[in-house]
């Protein structure tokens, strides 16, 4: 296992440095740079820019440094639009609001989409079945940036229930809109994972031997039928967290979060080359780790798996 | 009419006179499932009764309504689309299929448990083998954990699991497939059931292993006093095994007679074909016989006999009227419009052996 974990976390390195590489190189390529604008700037102020940022030297060169930065000394240069501002700070500023947001988004999707795709597997075919899975597929199909405004008109603007936007720390009610926005679809999709999961374990053989056994339906289900029945929602769980740590682009932005998704957006937009590169690399390593996380928790789930 | 050879029948004989009564009594059980393809008359109005003590074979093709028949006894017909249209399981005087959900599941387990088919699937591959074990004693015998673990350790040790406590922890996927086949009679028998019903015990596995779990049914049967169901296609675990034999083809039952009997004199065409198709390796040369013919589509049957299109007897009445359930001698009944006649015919071996050449 341990040996396992090792080799695992020894290839994450090439497949990270690919991921820089490729970013780099994408920037680099694209027309424009992050000091043009709608005015032409004069030939020497443009030199003067290329030489202070080094973009005068050949592309190798400017390759080597970038990538020596970020391997040597973990450093992903400073923000070219945030002046006197590290990538490194930045992310780790922002971090904790997308991670908060994240963690309690899918944390309330685990709860009901779980909750609802196990009864609705156990009364298959009921008129709850049918209901819990049209709305799950109703939150699947609507946009959050349809969703998000939506809620926003409801319980902001009209009922004034809750602030509408803005970053107030945690706990505050300015979480409740975008932590429900950013969870519908998980928790539709989690809710319908769980119901595949669950419908495929209870028509087993295992849990008729347990039923056989005489036990009472409910321990059929909590004892017998969850566990297996859950592990698509795990294997799901890894790049959905990943995904939801690391930032989401649309809910940060409808809500005005300063988080790592608003981050991206601003430094895509601004061709702030070090903090895209910076920010492309954070989410990498997180999907990546958070799918070693999920390969882990097989081994621990599911006694059948073993690791070499 | 028993084996003189085997002790187990006679050990049964003597038990029979004191406890002269059915423990288990079938009377015109219908299951039926609902379907896309129409009502699939899964079991179809069958009747029978198990004696304390006794096993009886259940043989037929797949899909002739064997298991569902002894999923109705303990109510596990996935309903829906299943369901028990009628009938009685009248189970040590009550009638099973009236009892609460509650109540049924004090039997299931405790005083009917089962063995099924393949015991690849049948054990929950996340539990250890140890939990699995104590859970029934748990619910059904109230015992605690450390009695509970002690108890599926003997149990273990009863169906010959080597060096029990050192594996009762390990997980159904590191036990061989004749190994958790004994778990699972283990685990069955850990409530010292009155009935055992085994769905196809044997049938997943290799014929060494099938050999020695069905030895050890027969002892454990032998200890126990536990009376068997025993389900199968395979005619010759059923010879050595049973007492009595239900032969049963497309939801209904075809033949019913002692085993000894029904080996040496079939009442009925299907058991008959059923009979040649069994190899046997000193009379037979080439060919393997086969009854020609697919088992009919039970969602569709036609009003005549279900076994017509592939009866080597077959006459005109057969597609048109179903044939009665004709009682040859004390307890040996068949489906067929000419029972009579098949069993005169089985009976005289001239005419029998010319009738499997």
């Amino acid at each position: 296992m341990l040996r396992f974990i090792v080799r695992r976390l020894l290839i994450t390195i090439p497949t990270i440095l690919v991921v820089i590489t490729l970013t780099w190189g994408l920037i680099k390529l694209a027309p424009g740079n992050f000091y043009s604008g709608e005015r032409p700037l004069s030939a020497a102020v443009e030199n003067n820019i290329r030489e202070k940022y080094g973009l005068d030297k050949p592309w190798y060169q400017q390759y080597g440094k970038t990538m020596w930065s970020i391997i040597g000394r973990l450093d992903f240069g400073t923000s070219l639009r945030y002046e006197g501002q590290s990538v490194n700070s930045i992310i780790r500023r922002s971090l904790p609001v997308s991670a908060t947001i994240g963690i309690l988004a899918y944390a309330l999707a685990l709860v009901v989409g779980i909750t609802v795709g196990s009864i609705a597997a156990l009364k298959q075919n009921s008129k709850w079945d049918y209901a819990s899975m049209a709305v799950a597929m109703l939150g699947i199909s609507v946009p959050n940036f349809v969703l998000g405004p939506i809620l926003v008109l409801i319980f902001s603007l009209t009922l004034y229930w809750v602030p509408p936007s803005r970053w107030n720390g945690f706990p505050s009610r300015n979480l409740i809109l975008p932590v429900l926005t950013l969870s519908v679809v998980y928790m539709a999709y989690i809710a319908r994972l769980t119901r595949a999961g669950m419908l495929e374990v209870l028509g087993s053989d295992y849990i008729r031997t347990a039923r056989a056994k005489g036990l009472s339906e409910k321990d059929v289900v909590i004892r017998h039928a969850l566990r297996g029945g859950l592990m698509p929602v795990i294997s799901y769980t890894g790049p959905a967290l990943a995904f939801l740590l690391t930032g989401t682009v649309v809910v940060e932005r409808i809500f005005a979060l300063p988080g790592l998704g608003n981050y991206f957006i601003q430094a895509s937009l601004n061709r702030d080359e070090p903090l895209i590169i910076g920010i492309v690399a954070f989410i990498a390593i997180t999907l990546l780790l958070m799918n070693l996380l999920v390969d882990i928790a097989y081994a621990f789930l599911d006694p059948r798996v073993r690791y070499q | 009419m028993f084996h003189p050879a085997n002790p187990v029948k006679m050990t049964l004989l003597n038990k029979m006179t004191t406890t002269n009564g059915n423990l288990l009594e079938v009377k015109n059980l219908r299951t039926y499932f609902d379907t896309e393809d129409g009502i699939v008359k899964a079991v179809d109005d069958i009747s029978f009764q198990l004696k304390r003590g006794e096993t009886l074979g259940i043989v037929g093709e797949s899909g002739s309504g064997k298991s569902v028949t002894n999923l109705s006894i303990i109510r596990l017909i996935p309903d829906p689309p299943g369901k028990i249209v009628s009938g009685e399981v009248i189970f040590k005087d009550n009638d099973l299929l009236l009892l609460s959900n509650e109540a049924i599941r004090k039997i299931r387990g405790r005083r009917i448990a089962m063995i099924f088919q393949d015991p690849m699937t049948s054990l929950n591959p996340f539990m250890k083998i140890s939990r699995q074990l104590m859970e029934m004693t748990q619910l059904h015998l109230g015992h605690t954990k450390a009695q509970a673990y002690e108890h599926a350790i003997r149990m273990l040790e009863t169906v010959g699991i080597p060096d029990a406590r050192a594996r009762a922890d390990s997980y159904p996927h590191e036990f061989s497939g004749g190994m958790r086949q004994r778990v699972m009679i283990a685990m069955a028998l850990s409530c010292e059931p009155e009935l055992l019903i085994a769905d196809e015990p044997t049938t997943a596995l290799d014929v060494t292993i099938q050999a020695q779990i069905l030895e050890l049914i027969k002892t454990l049967k032998r200890e126990t006093g536990t009376s068997v169901i025993l389900i199968t296609h395979d005619l010759g675990v059923v010879a050595g095994m049973t007492d009595h034999v239900i032969v049963m083809y497309a939801g209904k039952i075809f033949e019913q007679a002692r085993t000894a009997e029904l080996f040496s004199r079939p009442g009925n065409p299907y058991t008959k074909g059923l009979l040649r198709s069994v190899p046997d390796p000193i009379a037979e040369q080439g060919k393997l016989y086969q009854i020609p013919g697919q088992p009919p589509d039970v969602a569709h049957l036609k009003p005549g006999c279900p076994f017509a299109p592939r009866c080597d007897h077959v006459q005109e009445i057969c597609h048109r009227e179903f044939p009665p359930f004709v009682q040859l001698n004390a307890d040996h009944y068949s489906l067929c419009h000419f029972a009579r006649e098949v069993f005169a015919e089985s009976g005289n071996p001239q005419i029998s052996q010319i009738g499997s050449v």
